[in-house]
C-alpha cells in the first residue's frame, strides 16, 4: 500500500506534552518538514527556548541544545560563528523572544547572523499557567492582567516583524499564522524559505507564526483559532515585512 | 630560551588564551579589562578566529555557552559587575557539563562600585554566583606571567574536567606590565564526543541541557557532578609556600595581596620575626592540606585581602579553626601597604588579632 | 639586592606612562627585573596620571610604589602630593617650566630641569617627559645612557620615525641637567 501520508523524520517517534490544541505539534511538523525537504537535518543545530517549547530538544532528531530564557539568538550566534556551515536554528515563544530576550533578539537581527528564528507568537505565557506577555492584546485577560491589559498602566504589545523590519540587518521577516489550513501552507513556505535562507548565506531570517493557546485563552480548540481572525490578527497582519533579496531583484 | 617581552596582565591572558587554541572570544567593555577585548579584536580576524562584541555580558556568556556546545575552546573577560550578569551562563554552563573559559578582573564593589583593584568577588567565584548546586576551578594570578600561565592551565582544565576555569585577576595585576616568556607549550585535545557538530546521519542526536524535570534524574546528575568536583579538589589544587620552612607566623594572601605580602614578610624577617606566606593560586579547589599541615607548625595566621575578608573564612575552615586567624584588609579598590601588612604581622606576634 | 622605585607624575596627556615604559623597557634591556603599573581609569582623560616603575636585580615584590626612591614630576598638584613620600636620600626630577615652587626638604636630591622649555627649544614640545628621563638616566648606572636609541626605536612606531631622533635629541639635552 502506498503510503501518503507520514511523520517527518526530523520529528522523533515521541508522544509531545503539549495542550489539546495547541498548535505547537503544528508548527513543530513545519520546521521538521522543512529540515527534511532540504535534507539538512544531519547538519542543523537546534535551540530550545525557556517557554511551552521547553522541551523541543527531545521532538526535533538533530542537534539540539537548551538555552536561557530569552538568550536563544545569542547562544545561536554562538554557535553559528564557531560553525558556519552548520544549521543553526532558534525555536522561541512571545515572553522567551520579545520581552526577556528582545536584546538579544534585536542584536542577533541587527548583525544579520545567518541563523533561522522561529517566534510563535500565541500572546500569552503558557507554560506558567498565562500571564500577560509582551505581545497580549489591549484589554486581553490574563492572570497577571486580570482586568484587561491596560494600555496606560503596563504599555502596548510590541509588533515584532514590523520592529525588526526597520533595521538594516536581517534578510527576511515576515508574519504567518496557523489557525486554518491555507495559512498553514503559507506558513510552511516561509518557514521553508527563512531556512533556505540560511542555506544560502543570506542571513537573519524570522518566522512570526500567530498561534494560539485555548488553555490559558479559556477557549475550546475552536473557538481559539476563530479568536486569531477576530482579535490577533488584525493587531498582528501577516505579510512579509522586509525580503532583502526579494526587493533588490524587484529593482 | 624564550625572549623576555613587556606585557600588560591583561594583554597575556589574551596571547596565551590564542596559544591555548582558543579562537573564539565574546565579550562587552568594562574597565579595567579592556585590554584582552582589544587584543582579541586586532587579532583574531588575522588567525582565522571570531571576535565579536557582543550586546551585554549576558549575551556574551550564552555565546560562549554556545561555542562551547558546539565543541570549541571559547572565552569571555569582564569585571566584577559584568561577572555578576555572566552568573546566569555560568550555571547552565555548569548544568550542562560543558567546559568554559572565563576572566573576572576584579574591580571594587558591590553595585557599581569603582574601578580600581579589588579581590571581593572571592565568594561570588568559589562559592557559587549563579544558582544551583556547582563549583568552578578560580585560578588566581599574582604576576603577568601568570596571567599567562594560568590562562593556559585554565583552558586545560576546563576541557578536562568540563566545567568553567575563571582566572580571578584583579585591576592591578591586569593593568601592570612585567616581562613575560612564551615558552613552546604542547596543548591537549580532548574528545567531545557530546558536542554539536551536525550529527550527519551518522550517530543519535546529542543534546546539550540542564533541565531535568524529574527530581531523581537531576539528583543523579548533581551527584555524578560532585564526584568529579572530588578529583579537581584532589588532584588540583595549586599553591606558593615562600620563607614557610621555620615560620611561626603564616601569611596567606593571593593575586596583588601576595605581592604585597610578600614584601611585608622580608620586613619581618629582617626584624626576627619568623614568619612565611602561603599563597593559594587554586581558590577553588582551595589548598586546605597546605593550610592544615601549617596550622600543625605556626602559632597564627594573618590574612591579607583586598575585601571585607571573605577567604579568611576558607583558612578557618582548612585549619578546623586550630589557630588564631588575623585579618589585614583594605576594600572599595584600596590596596593595602607593606608596612599595613607588617603591622598586622606584629600584633599577631602580640597575640593580638 | 638593588632596587628603585620610580614614581612619576603630572597631567594626562603629558607622556607619563610612556615615561615610564620606556624606563621599564631600559631596564628590561639591562636585564633587571621590572614592573610598570599605570593609573588608570577616568583620570586618565586630562586629569592626573602617574605609574610606578620598579626596576630590581630580584624579582619585584608589590608593584606598588608607597616610598619611590626617585620621583619625577610634571605638574605643581603631583609635587605637593608626593614630596614628603620621597626616601630620604632619594631623588626628586621636577620640570622647572611647569613647576616654579622648590622643595624644601634637604634630606633629598633634587634636579630642576626646565624640561618643557628645552623641549619646545628641540621643536619637540610634547616631549618634556624624556627631557627628565634623559635627566633620570645620567643618575642611574643600573639603567646607563647606552642602548637607549634602540628603546628609542622599538617604542617608536615606524610610521613616526622622525620622532626617533627628537627623543635622542630631547634625551641628551636633559643629561647634561642630570649631572
Amino acid at each position: 500500500m502506498a503510503v501518503v501520508f507520514e511523520k517527518p523524520k526530523s520529528l522523533a517517534d515521541l508522544p509531545l506534552h503539549y495542550c489539546p490544541g495547541c498548535p505547537h505539534g503544528i508548527i513543530h511538523r513545519l520546521v521538521a518538514e522543512a529540515l527534511d525537504e532540504l535534507g539538512i537535518e544531519g547538519k542543523a543545530i537546534g535551540i530550545a527556548p525557556v517557554g511551552c517549547a521547553v522541551m523541543a530538544y527531545d521532538y526535533f532528531t538533530c542537534d539540539m541544545i537548551e538555552s536561557a530564557h530569552g538568550r536563544a539568538p545569542a547562544v545561536a550566534t554562538g554557535i553559528k560563528r564557531c560553525r558556519p556551515d552548520n544549521i543553526v536554528f532558534t525555536y522561541q515563544g512571545d515572553g522567551d523572544l520579545a520581552s526577556i530576550g528582545m536584546a538579544e533578539t534585536v542584536h542577533a537581527a541587527a548583525r544579520n547572523e545567518n541563523i533561522t528564528i522561529i517566534f510563535v507568537n500565541n500572546a500569552i505565557y503558557g507554560m506558567t499557567g498565562g500571564q500577560m506577555a509582551p505581545t497580549t492584546l489591549p484589554g486581553q485577560v490574563t492572570q497577571t492582567s486580570p482586568y484587561g491589559r491596560d494600555v496606560n498602566h503596563c504599555g502596548w504589545p510590541i509588533r515584532v516583524s514590523e520592529m525588526l523590519a526597520t533595521l538594516e540587518g536581517p534578510e527576511y521577516i515576515t508574519r504567518v499564522a496557523v489557525n486554518n489550513v491555507k495559512n498553514v501552507m503559507n506558513a510552511k513556505k516561509a518557514i521553508k524559505k527563512a531556512f533556505q535562507n540560511q542555506v544560502e548565506g543570506k542571513g537573519f531570517s524570522l518566522v512570526e507564526v500567530v498561534s494560539a493557546c485555548p488553555t490559558n485563552w479559556g477557549m475550546t480548540p475552536e473557538q481559539a483559532l476563530k479568536w486569531v481572525d477576530s482579535d490577533m490578527l488584525p493587531y498582528y497582519p501577516m505579510g512579509v515585512y522586509k525580503d532583502r533579496s526579494a526587493a533588490k531583484e524587484e529593482k | 630560551m624564550a625572549e623576555r617581552v613587556l606585557m600588560k596582565g591583561n594583554e597575556a591572558i589574551a596571547e596565551a588564551a590564542i596559544r591555548a587554541g582558543c579562537r573564539h572570544y565574546f565579550g562587552y567593555p568594562i574597565t579595567p579589562q579592556t585590554e584582552i577585548a582589544a587584543y582579541m579584536a586586532k587579532k583574531m580576524p588575522k588567525i582565522g578566529g571570531v571576535f565579536l562584541q557582543a550586546e551585554s555580558e549576558i549575551a556574551s556568556i550564552n555565546m560562549v555557552y554556545g561555542a562551547s556546545a558546539a565543541g570549541m575552546r571559547v572565552m569571555t573577560s569582564s569585571s566584577s559587575p559584568g561577572i555578576s550578569l555572566k552568573a546566569e551562563g555560568l550555571s547552565y554552563l555548569a548544568g550542562s557539563d560543558i567546559p568554559a573559559f572565563v576572566v573576572n578582573v576584579q574591580r571594587g564593589g558591590p553595585g557599581l562600585g569603582g574601578i580600581q583593584p579589588s579581590q571581593a568577588d572571592y565568594f561570588q567565584a568559589t562559592k557559587g554566583g549563579g544558582h544551583g548546586d556547582y563549583r568552578m576551578i578560580v585560578l588566581a594570578p599574582a604576576s603577568v606571567q601568570e596571567m599567562a600561565s594560568l590562562t593556559i592551565k585554565g583552558f586545560d582544565l576546563a576541557d578536562k574536567y568540563n566545567m568553567t576555569a575563571m582566572i580571578l585577576a584583579d585591576g592591578t595585576i591586569g593593568q601592570m606590565m612585567e616581562p613575560i616568556t612564551f615558552e613552546e607549550e604542547e596543548i591537549r585535545q580532548y574528545d567531545k564526543p557530546w558536542a554539536l557538530t551536525g550529527h550527519e546521519g551518522k550517530r543519535p542526536h546529542n543534546v546539550v541541557n540542564s533541565l531535568y524535570l524529574k527530581p531523581e534524574e537531576l539528583e543523579r546528575k548533581n551527584f555524578e557532578r560532585y564526584e568529579r568536583y572530588k578529583l579537581v579538589e584532589e588532584n588540583e589544587a595549586m599553591w606558593e609556600e615562600y620563607m614557610m620552612e621555620d615560620a611561626e607566623y603564616c601569611v596567606v594572601a593571593f593575586g596583588i595581596a601576595a605581592r604585597v605580602a610578600k614584601n611585608a614578610v622580608v620586613s619581618a624577617r629582617e626584624k626576627g620575626i619568623k614568619v612565611g606566606l602561603i599563597r593559594p593560586i587554586t581558590l577553588w579547589p582551595f589548598p586546605k592540606k597546605v593550610l592544615e599541615q601549617a596550622a600543625q607548625r605556626v602559632k597564627g595566621f594573618v590574612c591579607v585581602e583586598l575585601s571585607m575578608g571573605q577567604m579568611i573564612e576558607d583558612v578557618r575552615l582548612a585549619t578546623n579553626c586550630k589557630r588564631p586567624v588575623g585579618l589585614v584588609c583594605r576594600s572599595g579598590g584600596m590596596v593595602p601597604s607593606p608596612d599595613e601588612v607588617l603591622a598586622g604581622i606584629e600584633n599577631a606576634v602580640k597575640g593580638v588579632y | 639586592m638593588k632596587t628603585t622605585q620610580i614614581l612619576i607624575a603630572g597631567f594626562g596627556g603629558q607622556g607619563i606612562l610612556f615615561a615610564g615604559k620606556f624606563l621599564a623597557y631600559k631596564g628590561l634591556k639591562e636585564e633587571l627585573q621590572v614592573s610598570w603599573l599605570p593609573s588608570y581609569g577616568p583620570e586618565m582623560r586630562g586629569g592626573t596620571a602617574n605609574c610606578n616603575v620598579i626596576l630590581s636585580d630580584t624579582p619585584v615584590g608589590s608593584p606598588i610604589i608607597t616610598t619611590p626612591d626617585v620621583l619625577m614630576v610634571m605638574n605643581l598638584p603631583s609635587l605637593q602630593k608626593y614630596v614628603d613620600t620621597v626616601a630620604p636620600g632619594g631623588q626628586i626630577y621636577v620640570d622647572s617650566t611647569l613647576i616654579q615652587e622648590k622643595v624644601t626638604r634637604t634630606d633629598v636630591e633634587v634636579f630642576y630641569v626646565p624640561a618643557t622649555q628645552l623641549a619646545r627649544q628641540a621643536g619637540a614640545g610634547s616631549l618634556a617627559n624624556m627631557v627628565l628621563v634623559g635627566s633620570l638616566l645620567e643618575n642611574h648606572p643600573e639603567l646607563s645612557f647606552d642602548g637607549v636609541d634602540n628603546v628609542v626605536s622599538s617604542m617608536v612606531p615606524p610610521k613616526k620615525a622622525a620622532m626617533i631622533e627628537l627623543n635622542m635629541k630631547v634625551l641628551t639635552l636633559g643629561r647634561e641637567y642630570g649631572k
